[in-house]
C-alpha cells in the first residue's frame, strides 16, 4: 500500500504519553490498582510449583477429535478429585507428592482362567501404552481434554480370560492411611471401589492409563495405573488400582453406596438426566469462562450408545 | 471529632477486608487455580457465611461475658457478610452463568440448593437495606421481627453449602465436614439464645477477668 504524498511520519517526541491520553483520573486509578496488586503479590504465599511442568511434553495433537484444545499439563495436574488425599482439588498435587508408586502390584483375579499379579512395568511391557486424547467430564459439571497414555483394558482381560460366569469387573484403589491423609476420614466407605459391566470393560475406548502428556502419571492423577472410561462421569475412572476382580454380580461402588439416589452404577454422561441437586445440561471446560453444552455420552455416543440399547437411562443413571 | 476506633472495630475492619485483599491478589496474579470462577464463588460464599456466624456470636458473647461492645458490632459484621454474599451471587449470575437467564431460571426453579441460597440472600438483602437507624425508627417493632429472620438465613446458608457438595449432611457422609462444622457452630449459638439459657446466664454472668500482670519489682 502506498503512502499518501503528504504523509509525514510522526516524530517520537510528538507522541502523547500514555499517562496523558488516559485521563488523569483513570491513570491514577490504574496506578493505584497496580501498586496495590504488586504489594499484595509481594506478600503472596509460595505459589505452589509442586509439579514442575516436564520439559518435553509430547502429544500427537493439540486438539481432540472435536477440535477442542487440550488442557494444559498444569491444569490437569493441579485440579484433582482424589479424596484419599483431600477434598480440596487444588491441594491434591502438593499432598500426594511423596506417594510411593513403585513397586506396585495389580492383582487380577476372581472369575478368570489365569489369575495373576502384575507389576506395572510388566503390564506396560506386555501392552505398550499408546496415546488417547479423551474428554473427562466430572459429575460436578466441569471437564477437561487430556492426552493419556494407556492400553485397552480388553487386552489385559483377554490375557487372563474371564470365565463364562464373569459379568462384571470390580476395581479397587490402594487404601493407605499413612500416605493418604484424607483416607482416614470417617465420612466415606473406604476403600474406593468402582465397577463396569464386562462389555463396557472390554470396549475399545476403555483404557488403563499409566501416562499423561508423554510422562508417567503423577500421583494426583492416579499413578501408577488408573482406569479411564471417557463416556462416563470422572468418578468411574478409578485411580491407583491395586485390584481387578472379575465377578458375577454388579459390584458395590463407593459413590453409589454412599448416595445411591445421586450416583448410579452406570454414571454415563447424560445432559438429560440431572444430578438430583444440580443440572448436568452444561459444564465448564477448565480454562474457559462460560459454560458449554454437555454432550450425550460425553461425545462418544457413536461408539458406545449400542451398549445401552433398550435400557431406560433415567432409571439406570 | 471522630473517636479513635476500638480494638474490636479495628479487628473487624481488618478481618473483613483481608479475604477481599487476598481475593484481589489471587485474581491479579492468576492464583485462583484451574477453575477460577468456582474458586471465587466458593471463597466469597465461605467468607459471607463466616462473617454472618461471627455477627451471630455478638449477642451470646455479651451474654456470657457482660462485654457491651459486641452488641454494637453485629451490624457491621452482618453488612460485611452481605457484601460478600452480594459478590457471591453476582459472580454466579454474571460470570458463571454469563447472565443466561434461561439457565439461571432453570437452576432457580429446580435446584434446592440454589433456591435455599436465593432465599437466604433475600433475607440478608432485606436486613441490609433496613440496617440504618432511620429504618429502625420507622419499622419500630417490625424491625426486630424482620431482623430475627437471620436465624432462618444462617441455617439456610449452611444447607445451601452442604447441598452443593458431594455428600449428605444428615447422614454425615461425603464431603460435608466443613458445612457440618458451621451447622454445629450455628446450632450452639442458637441454643445459647433460648430463653431459659439466656436467663440463666443473665443471673450467672461469666465475667472474664484478665490475670493481673505479675509485679516485676
Amino acid at each position: 500500500m502506498s503512502q499518501p504524498d503528504d504523509y509525514i511520519p510522526l516524530p517520537a517526541s510528538e507522541v502523547t504519553p500514555k499517562s496523558l491520553y488516559l485521563t488523569r483520573r483513570e491513570f491514577l486509578k490504574a496506578a493505584g490498582i497496580l501498586t496495590a496488586g504488586t504489594l499484595l503479590a509481594a506478600c503472596a504465599p509460595q505459589v505452589l510449583p509442586t509439579q514442575p511442568t516436564p520439559a518435553g511434553l509430547v502429544t500427537s495433537a493439540t486438539v481432540d477429535e472435536l477440535g477442542d484444545p487440550l488442557n494444559t499439563y498444569d491444569q490437569i495436574t493441579h485440579y484433582n478429585n482424589y479424596y484419599e488425599f483431600t477434598t480440596t482439588k487444588e491441594d491434591v498435587a502438593a499432598l500426594s507428592q511423596d506417594f510411593k508408586t513403585s513397586p506396585w502390584q495389580v492383582q487380577v483375579y476372581g472369575l478368570v482362567k489365569n489369575p495373576r499379579t502384575f507389576s506395572v512395568d510388566e503390564l506396560t511391557g506386555l501392552f505398550p501404552p499408546r496415546e488417547r486424547i479423551y474428554r473427562l467430564r466430572c459429575v460436578e459439571a466441569w471437564s477437561m481434554v487430556i492426552p493419556w497414555q494407556g492400553f485397552p483394558l480388553a487386552d489385559l482381560l483377554n490375557m487372563v480370560e474371564p470365565q463364562p460366569a464373569a459379568r462384571y469387573v470390580r476395581f479397587e484403589t490402594l487404601l493407605d492411611t499413612k500416605q493418604m491423609p484424607g483416607a482416614s476420614s470417617p465420612f466415606y466407605p473406604w476403600p474406593y471401589q468402582e465397577g463396569l459391566r464386562l462389555d463396557e470393560a472390554k470396549h475399545n475406548l476403555t483404557i488403563l492409563a499409566t501416562g499423561l502428556y508423554g510422562e508417567p502419571l503423577p500421583p494426583q492423577d492416579g499413578a501408577p495405573i488408573r482406569l479411564v472410561v471417557p463416556w462416563k462421569y470422572g468418578f468411574k475412572s478409578i485411580k491407583s488400582i491395586i485390584k481387578i476382580e472379575l465377578v458375577a454380580d454388579q459390584p458395590a461402588t463407593l459413590w453409589s453406596s454412599l448416595a445411591p439416589n445421586e450416583y448410579g452404577f452406570y454414571a454415563n454422561v447424560n445432559p438429560k438426566v440431572d444430578h438430583p441437586r444440580w443440572s448436568q445440561a452444561t459444564e465448564r471446560r477448565i480454562g474457559e469462562l462460560g459454560r458449554r453444552s454437555t454432550l450425550m455420552f460425553n461425545g462418544y455416543g457413536d461408539q458406545v450408545a449400542h451398549l445401552y440399547e433398550g435400557m431406560d437411562l433415567t432409571v439406570n443413571f | 471529632m471522630r473517636r479513635r476506633p476500638t480494638f474490636l472495630q479495628l479487628a473487624i475492619i481488618i478481618g473483613a477486608w483481608l479475604p477481599m485483599a487476598f481475593l484481589v491478589r489471587d485474581l491479579l496474579i492468576m492464583h485462583l487455580g484451574a477453575n477460577p470462577i468456582q474458586a471465587l464463588e466458593q471463597r466469597t460464599g465461605r467468607t459471607a457465611l463466616t462473617l454472618l456466624v461471627l455477627s451471630l456470636t455478638c449477642t451470646p458473647l455479651h451474654m456470657l461475658t457482660g462485654w457491651q461492645e459486641p452488641l454494637k458490632r453485629s451490624r457491621s459484621l452482618g453488612l460485611y457478610a452481605f457484601m460478600y454474599a452480594s459478590l457471591h451471587i453476582s459472580i454466579f449470575i454474571f460470570v458463571d452463568y454469563g447472565l443466561n437467564l434461561g439457565l439461571i431460571l432453570d437452576e432457580l426453579t429446580r435446584r434446592n440448593f440454589i433456591i435455599l441460597g436465593a432465599l437466604a440472600f433475600l433475607i440478608l438483602l432485606s436486613m441490609a437495606v433496613t440496617s440504618n437507624n432511620a429504618s429502625k425508627v420507622w419499622l419500630r417493632r417490625n424491625w426486630k421481627r424482620l431482623h430475627r429472620l437471620v436465624y432462618l438465613a444462617a441455617p439456610l446458608i449452611v444447607l445451601h453449602y452442604a447441598l452443593s457438595r458431594k455428600g449428605n449432611l444428615f447422614r454425615l457422609q461425603g464431603d460435608v465436614l466443613r458445612p457440618a462444622l458451621y451447622a454445629l457452630g450455628i446450632l450452639l449459638l442458637l441454643i445459647l439464645r433460648l430463653a431459659p439459657i439466656r436467663i440463666y446466664f443473665r443471673n450467672h454472668p461469666v465475667h472474664v477477668t484478665l490475670p493481673k500482670r505479675p509485679q516485676t519489682d
